[in-house]
């Protein structure tokens, strides 16, 4: 088979960091080629050469067997190649035809007018030539995201792409509409188009591509054909070493209600209804899991039982307690501990010291404070402690928590919360964009705060990791639960179902 | 230690550059002005700091200016722009007059402490009312701040022109300014007790105002309140998450910076003035105090080191001046050291920025 691109010595230096270091890449013509590494392993880095976001440092770049300078997306675009991001670029109060033909709009007396009637023959045209349906009239801001993504497919398509890149384009879909967008994929390639996909995830590598490349650390591994590896090796190749894929949790009943949410209402920052009645308990002793499709009300259910968030109804009581609308202070001093799903924005003061992060929201409690008076040796002592224990990677603890990695940074977050030895601890996303390494030991230590008899609310989009750690699972959908089951029953296939808005009792 | 004398090396490199070259450009214009910038130069030095007297009034030109750098760098570090200095300062001079006036029977060793407090509880009411409208509304505290200044100065006028006037009070003719506070009331003057500050009038305000520099230092880097006010002042998020309150410490640190520049003016009055003078425009300090908590780099220590700085400027200029040299040479040299240090501020904004779309792109 022709390789339509060919990526040679491909370097790129930042300065201080070599983010791909002598790749060699080759995608085929009508292949489903697979770039697979870690989060910061350099698969972005090197496709946005591809696309013309960076240049190269040194190395060439064939395309179609000619040697190309790609020095911008137009040029990519020119050469019919197509990206589509992990977040979208559409403009959210265009309809679907606007969008797809946005930049080469097809006009009218001279340019001048817009010639609408085209747009939407074009884009029924080619929505029916590669089999994904659209409708060109609705606005983008009414359409799901599985549907945004087609449009965004369809926008590269409309511009002549015959090879597509695809950044991580499952992170926002159902596993309904993963199956959905594979089918696509496999379409569009049977019609003769390329296709490159981002994804650290392993399961995907195995259901939709012909052969895959590992990238670790900025450099090129390996390159495998599909049906001759699993995922336990590519998860070996990825990270380096060994992994363990299973997290080990032993049986346990649960014990009294610790958390009781009863038909809990809340507005979103745009003041409509995020949480529309949810209602849960969560035991001692268990992982409750809040599983389903970024944006259907999860953020809005933590910040509002962590007092971020005023609720417009319902209840929330810990331990008998009620909860409801208290100040964060509050529901910190009754026993609630928080990973926050955006370490960035909520978990840390990024230009202030580890050990003076380490006491955020215990820092006007004895042994750190008396009579207003912070205690920095008292300080400095527990933070290295936390440090040591929970296995930090900083050189002090006086630097600042910005200059830590993602996964350290997550480690100290993890680690602090956990040392004001909570009733409850909610989890959300606690290991979104962090390393194998450090999701294996974040998992162990939420199992290990379940083993403790303490309650664990999780929430997480990350299906999988809601497998291995739930005791129950509580999907959400449009800011109401669809329904909860137990962990060691659920399948993927009934939890996408409800995450997609069907009810349990449907199937 | 040795890391200690790195880090404060580290911080007051940028300032002494910009320092260093703002006085070389300056001596571009003194050349332009046909004049010897080694005359200018050594003017300006031996006019602030030739003798203990010059000395003195340095100090005494310093003073305010530390009050009002306090002021600004202070809400700057929960990150605030109090831009009200000026109105603070204002509020807190007439509040001190009233205070005297109206309790002018108390011993002294009662009254001075009373109207200096009164002073600072007037400025941190006026630096309040912008605090409390942004934590609770949302409006921009240098809007607020800016108009409190005019309403300030005109309601003070007004005070010093009608209810504080001595022909109310004392039944005199009209005058174009306030009572006198009693001699009681006086903060006691250097040269009273240590007579080589012969004819300076340099008191015991500037003795405070280290001071509040020291207690500043140590409410924000020592204290739970410190820690709160920075933690809003670089991430609110992350605060509101710790269970910090962002609306209660907007509020506190606008108080406690209107109260600086308030008792900044209580000191002008009790220790120099002793009356509130009718005005046309604004007195000045709370502007240069926005300097000079540029210069101090936002830290209490540093605010004493560039408050100093701007008072060696200001009471230099005028022995400059004798020598035939403008003194807007002085105000040229100001504004290019703000200029280098903000440049500063920008090139780092600009390195750590590109930092981040860097650290962005390697993912």
């Amino acid at each position: 088979m022709a390789n339509v691109v060919e990526m040679k010595n491909i370097t790129k230096v930042f300065p201080g960091v070599v983010a791909n270091n002598n790749v060699n890449f080759a995608l085929e013509k009508g292949e489903i080629h697979v770039l697979l590494g870690e989060n910061g392993a350099g698969k972005t880095t090197l496709m946005n050469q591809l696309y013309g976001l960076y240049e190269p440092t040194s190395g060439e770049i064939y395309i179609n067997g000619k040697l190309t300078k790609i020095k911008d997306p137009n040029v990519a675009i020119s050469m019919g190649i197509g990206m589509v991001h992990q977040h979208f670029m559409l403009v959210e109060p265009f309809t679907v035809a606007e969008n797809i033909v946005l930049g080469s709009e097809p006009s009218r007396s001279g340019g001048l007018k817009l010639d609408m009637d085209k747009a939407i023959k074009d884009v029924e045209e080619i929505s029916a030539k590669y089999g994904l349906k659209v409708d060109p009239n609705v606005k983008v801001q009414d359409i799901s995201v599985g549907m945004q993504q087609r449009v965004e497919i369809l926008k590269a398509l409309y511009r002549g792409a015959d090879i597509l890149i695809l950044d991580e384009p499952t992170a926002v879909l159902t596993p309904q509409e993963i199956d959905e967008l594979g089918k696509i994929l496999r379409n569009l390639t049977g019609q003769g188009k390329s296709i490159i996909l981002i994804t650290h995830k392993l399961k995907e590598v195995m259901a939709m591509s012909d052969r895959v490349t590992v990238i670790r650390r900025g450099e090129k591994i390996e390159t495998l054909k599909n049906e001759n590896t699993n995922t336990d090796e590519l998860a070996e190749i990825m990270v380096g070493r060994k992994v363990n894929l299973v997290v080990e949790k032993d049986d346990k009943v649960a014990g009294d209600v610790v958390m009781s949410v009863k038909d809990l209402q809340a507005v979103d920052n745009r003041g409509i209804p995020a949480l529309k009645g949810v209602s849960f308990d969560v035991r001692a002793g268990e992982i409750f899991a809040v599983a389903g499709v970024d944006g259907n009300g999860q953020s809005e259910l933590v910040e509002v039982i962590t007092g971020l968030r005023k609720s417009t109804g319902g209840s929330i009581t810990l331990l008998g307690k009620d909860i409801t609308n208290r100040p964060t202070s509050d529901v910190i001093d009754a026993g609630v501990s928080h990973i926050p799903e955006d370490r960035h924005k909520r978990g840390l003061v990024l230009q202030h010291s580890l050990a003076e992060n380490s006491v955020l929201g215990s820092h006007k409690k004895a042994p750190f404070s008396k009579s207003g008076v912070l205690d920095y040796p008292k300080i400095h002592e527990f933070c290295l402690g936390l440090i040591d224990e929970f296995d930090v990677r900083t050189p002090n603890e006086k630097v600042a928590a910005k200059s830590l990695s993602g996964g350290n940074q997550q480690k100290l977050i993890v680690a602090r919360e956990l040392s004001r030895n909570p009733e409850l601890l909610i989890a959300s996303q606690p290991t979104r964009g962090v390393d194998v390494g450090a999701i294996e030991f974040i998992h162990k230590r939420l199992v290990a705060e379940r083993d403790k008899n303490k309650a664990v609310l999780l929430v997480s989009l990350e299906l999988d990791e809601v497998m291995a750690l739930a005791d129950r699972i509580a999907v959400v959908y449009d800011g109401q639960i669809v329904g909860v089951v137990n962990g060691k029953d659920a399948t993927e296939k009934e939890l996408g179902i409800m995450m997609a808005g069907g009810s349990q009792k449907k199937q | 230690m040795k890391k200690k004398i790195n880090y404060l090396l580290e911080n007051v490199k940028y300032p002494l550059l910009a320092i260093a070259l703002a006085f070389l450009i300056g001596s571009i214009f003194v050349i332009l002005t046909d004049n010897s910038p080694i005359v200018a130069y050594s003017a300006l030095l031996d006019g602030s700091l030739g003798n203990i007297p010059k000395f003195g009034e340095t100090l005494l030109k310093t003073t305010p200016l530390i009050m009002t750098g306090l002021a600004v760098a202070f809400a700057f570090r929960s990150g605030l722009f109090n831009i009200g200095g000026e109105g603070q300062y204002l509020v807190g001079a007439i509040s001190t007059v009233t205070a005297a006036w109206v309790l002018q029977d108390l011993p002294g060793f009662i009254l001075i402490p009373i109207i200096l407090l009164a002073g600072a509880f007037g400025g941190a009411i006026w630096g309040g009312v912008p605090g409390f409208l942004k934590a609770k509304l949302g409006v921009h505290e240098v809007i607020v701040s800016i108009m409190l200044n005019y309403i300030a100065l005109f309601l003070t006028n007004f005070l010093v022109r009608v209810t504080l006037n001595p022909s109310t009070l004392q039944g005199t003719e009209q005058k174009a300014y306030s009572v006198m506070i009693p001699e009681h009331a006086r903060l006691l003057k250097f040269n009273e007790f240590m007579p080589v500050f012969g004819y300076s009038s340099l008191h015991v305000g500037i003795l405070i105002a280290i001071a509040c520099a020291v207690g500043i230092w140590f409410l924000l880097f020592k204290t739970t309140i410190g820690y709160e006010i920075r933690s809003v002042g670089h991430n609110p998020y992350a605060s509101e998450y710790g269970g910090i309150s962002i609306s209660k410490n907007i509020i506190l640190s606008m108080m406690i910076s209107g109260g600086l520049a308030g008792l900044g003016g209580a000191m002008t009055i009790a220790g120099l003035t002793f009356k509130v003078d009718q005005s046309s425009g604004l007195p000045g300090y709370g502007f240069t105090g926005i300097a000079v908590a540029l210069v101090g780099k936002n830290h209490p220590l540093g605010v004493l080191a560039s408050a100093l700085l701007f008072g060696i400027m200001s009471n230099g200029s005028r022995k400059m001046q004798f020598e035939g040299i403008p003194k807007e040479v002085v105000g040229i040299i100001q504004g290019i050291i703000i200029i280098f240090i903000a440049g500063e501020a920008m090139l780092k904004f600009m390195t750590t920025r590109k930092k981040k779309e860097e650290k962005g792109e390697v993912a």
